[in-house]
């Protein structure tokens, strides 16, 4: 418990600049706080986050990474979040397949006018990670010092 | 790489409350390739951009990193500094320290470790920026309007008067929207047709206007600058053309059952009809569903009476395609169904009626022609029962949770022109909050309550029930006096909650505009670019963005104009230069990148490469980058990543990664 209290995990979340990234703006406009682990990465849409980005990072040692997209049929180039999401499925499953537990990865879908649903969902994912404690799967032991 | 400025912005206290700017400052002199770092009170000043562009000059900087707002605040700003300093606009990322960290976070431990890391990434990133240019695209001068109510109508005749044609698409047979069903209106008083009419007209006579009514938006393509719609006209049966207005037709039309919409449902129309007697075009519509000709195959009277030939029963629905630089949404508002409100009886009383309804009923050429009676039974009412806030402001699911800003005002007004014509009417309003924040607004309730003598009672109304003699017994409290009420009445009126447009959802889907939770569009920034929409080139007016009153509608309408006018007034816009960019050399030619792009934008050509010397023709994909809106979903497709998206590549953003995850 008081272990899982203090463990800062490494979350990294992959916004897109129309939706989810305003949305993470909004929640800080409107003070909606979440926990700091969180590091936002801007992307142009949900479809820009190539699958080896993930890899990347959980092989760098994150802890837990979150995709955010518009809403499905909200997105700004119309189709993106759908491609984003079949290849998410496919590469959570993966992962699972790897031992990287599902609760690690997430798509979510937060428009620009949703602050209160960016900070409640970085709330509840940054405690589900938590809960599970640090990622000693996929890391790359030549990255570590 | 000469080498990467780092400059940290306090933003007053904004973030330096929540962030040790000066550390930000230590921690990113020790980052590789990092020549100069500094901070200052506000970046985006004058005096903040001119100390980034010195470091720029003197220190020959290659690349710049601002840790400051949100790059949808001054990307732009500081990219446009470093272009004058003589660094590539692209050569510049931005750390966000305040939305996405001092803004959030309340300990300065977590916000300074949080806001180093952000810093870092944004270094990390910068220092793989390449210079891009900016290509330029046309602007098609011509805008169009999608709903033509108040706020359609001031935007288009703004965008005529500047020298632009305009086409209003509008879905009902008329336009004029809401306002022309109103009676009076607040605060003046003055009669809503007498107002609004003159507009109408002056926007069908307005040689650069162009009314496309009883028609809708199919299908929307294209960008700013450059979209292209398609309009369902949707057949009118009428041939615009011949017709002259004279209304022989409605008056002869056997069918005549249907309920009007413009009266509310309270009464009937022929199945050919203009919806009111100004409408504008004066051309009927026959609607199919009525007309016993198209039905079955009878009557086919409307073609015998008509003296111009106008009759066509053959018109099929016509799809036009047309290009345009803006659009603007101008969708408006219904007013909410009261399916979830059978407490206050509407469906079981005629007597209850909703404000909309109590329009039409005071309006000359309403269904009682202006007197005020009982729908029931055509009795004068003597005491009537307002209700507001039906559906608005609720905490729960029922209804809507925001105020519908306007039924205050408008319950004031009617409980003034009733008690004006009718001064023997007892008046009596539950109200949760009057809500008044509007020049002359106040002056105008105390007026109902000083002078009219309406009874004001705060609270809230718990049901309505029909007596068997006729009567509606009003079960409220009032909360000043602490005590229950009951109120007997003769009518009750329901101030019930507006919403948008239930077709804006799919208007914001051909758009890709977003919408907010409760369906109104969203605005790009809620302050500071309330007219426009995130999506370039789309612009709002009115209601469709969020409850207003007229005056406030006709405002914003204006101003949405300007937006469009400032954009149609240009003979060139940049487009964004972060498009995908095939290696030649590795490209394969398979296909797979051209089938997930929305745009098109790749195609496939021959190519003589040079592969280190060796010389071979081979099938390679060809981003045209004035089509590629820069989404990235091609990268990702792509099976052998060799498509790259500029200011977005994967070295930039595993570059990213690496650094927060490090
Ligand atoms: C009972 C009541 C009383 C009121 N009294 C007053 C008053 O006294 N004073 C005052 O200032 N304000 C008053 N208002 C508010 C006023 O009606 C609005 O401010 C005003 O009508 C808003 O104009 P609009 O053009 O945004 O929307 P609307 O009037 O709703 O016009 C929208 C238009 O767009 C069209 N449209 C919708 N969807 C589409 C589509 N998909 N394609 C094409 N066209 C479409 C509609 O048919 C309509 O013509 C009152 C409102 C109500 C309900
Ligand atoms: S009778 Fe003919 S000309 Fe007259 S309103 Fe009807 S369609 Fe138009
Ligand atoms: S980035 Fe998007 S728009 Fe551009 S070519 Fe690739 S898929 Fe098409």
């Amino acid at each position: 418990m008081s272990i899982n209290q203090e463990f800062k995990p490494k979350i990294v979340a992959f916004c897109c600049n129309w939706c989810s990234y305003a949305g993470a703006d909004l929640a800080g406009g409107s003070r909606l706080s979440y926990p700091a682990d969180v590091k936002i990465i801007r992307v142009p849409c949900s479809c820009r986050v190539n699958p080896m980005f993930i890899l990347r990072a959980f092989e760098r040692g994150a802890d837990g990474v979150i995709i955010c997209g518009c809403h499905p049929g909200d997105c700004h180039y119309s189709t993106g979040n759908y491609y984003a999401r079949r290849r998410m499925t496919l590469l959570f499953s993966m992962l699972d397949y790897l031992g990287i537990e599902r609760e690690r990865t997430r798509v979510e879908w937060v428009s620009a006018a949703e602050g209160v649903k960016f900070s409640t969902t970085m709330n509840e994912f940054v405690s589900a990670v938590r809960e599970l404690g640090p990622n000693r799967r996929l890391g790359d032991l030549r990255c570590k010092d | 790489m000469n080498g990467i400025g780092v400059f940290v912005c306090h933003c007053g206290s904004n973030i330096a409350a929540t962030v040790d700017v000066k550390k930000v400052v230590e921690m990113a002199k020790l980052e590789p390739g990092v020549v100069h770092a500094e901070e200052y009170q506000y970046m985006c000043s004058e005096a903040g951009q001119e100390r980034i562009a010195k470091a720029i000059r003197e220190k020959n900087l290659s690349g710049v990193v601002v840790c400051s707002c949100s790059p949808r605040m001054h990307e732009t700003t500081f990219r446009k500094c470093a272009e004058k300093a003589g660094l590539n606009p692209y050569m510049v990322e931005i750390a966000n320290l305040r939305e996405q960290c001092s803004w959030v976070h309340k300990d300065i431990n977590e916000g300074t470790e949080k806001a180093v890391i952000l810093t870092r990434a944004a270094i990390a990133k910068v220092s793989l920026n390449t210079s891009l240019v900016a290509g330029e695209s046309g602007v098609t001068k011509r805008a169009l309007v999608i709903g033509g109510g108040i706020a359609g109508i001031q935007t288009a005749l703004d965008i005529a008067d500047a020298g632009y044609e305009v086409d209003i698409v509008e879905k009902t047979p008329s336009i004029g929207g809401k306002m022309a069903q109103l009676d009076k209106t607040f605060p003046t008083l003055d009669c809503s047709a007498c107002i609004l009419t003159p507009k109408m007209v002056d926007a069908a006579a307005h040689e650069k206007i162009n009314i496309y009514s009883y028609s809708e938006v199919e299908k929307v393509s294209g960008f700013v600058g450059d979209f292209t719609v398609d309009i369902r006209k949707k057949a009118r049966y009428v041939d615009m053309n011949k017709c002259t207005g004279c209304g022989a037709c409605m008056e002869k039309c056997p069918s005549k059952k249907a309920l009007s919409e413009f009266n509310s449902g309270l009464s009937n129309r022929p199945a050919i009809y203009t919806p009111f007697a100004q409408a504008i075009p004066n051309v009927p519509v026959i609607d199919p569903s009525q007309c016993l000709k198209l039905k079955n195959d009878k009557c086919g009277l409307c073609a015998r009476v008509c003296q111009a030939g106008a009759i066509d029963y053959k018109q099929e629905d016509e799809i036009v395609t047309r290009k345009y630089g803006a659009i603007v949404v101008a969708t408006g508002f219904e007013v909410i169904k009261l399916d979830n409100y059978d407490e206050y009886a509407y469906s079981q009383s005629k007597d209850v009626i909703t404000s909309l309804e109590l329009e039409r009923i005071m309006n000359a050429a309403g269904p009682t022609k202006g007197h005020l009676e009982r729908l029931s039974d055509g009795k004068a009412p003597k005491n009537i029962v307002f209700i507001q806030c039906v559906g608005s402001r609720c905490a729960d699911n029922k209804g809507k949770s925001y105020c519908s800003k306007i039924c205050c005002m408008y319950t004031a007004k009617h409980a003034i022109l009733i008690r004006d014509k009718y001064p023997d009417v007892n008046v009596t309003v539950f109200y949760i909050d009057v809500r008044t924040p509007g020049k002359n607004f106040d002056e105008f309730y105390r007026r109902a309550v000083e002078e009219y003598g309406v009874n004001y009672v705060k609270g809230q109304v718990g049901k309505v029930t029909p007596e068997p003699n006729g009567k509606l017994t009003v079960h409220g409290v009032d909360l000043l006096d602490n005590k229950q009420l009951k109120v007997e009445a003769d009518m009750v009126v329901l101030a019930a909650a507006i919403e948008p447009s239930p077709e804006v959802r799919s208007i914001a889907t051909m758009l890709t505009a977003s919408i907010d939770t409760n369906n109104f569009i969203t605005e790009a920034h809620p302050k500071l670019r309330p007219v426009e929409s995130p999506t370039a080139g789309v612009f709002l007016s009115g209601v469709c963005q969020g409850p207003k009153d007229i005056p406030e509608t006709v405002s914003q309408a204006g101003a949405a104009a300007v937006k469009v006018i400032g954009l149609l007034a240009k003979d060139k816009l940049l487009t964004n230069p972060c498009t995908a960019k095939a290696d030649e050399l590795l490209c394969n030619g398979c296909s797979a990148c051209a089938n997930v792009c929305p745009y098109g934008a790749i195609s496939y050509e021959d190519k003589l490469i040079n592969d280190h010397g060796i010389k071979k023709t081979h099938r390679v994909a060809v981003v045209n980058s004035a089509l590629c809106q820069g989404c990235g979903a091609c990268t990702v497709a792509c099976p052998s990543g060799v498509m790259d998206l500029q200011g977005f590549s994967n070295r930039q953003i595993i570059a990213e990664v690496d650094a927060i995850c490090r």
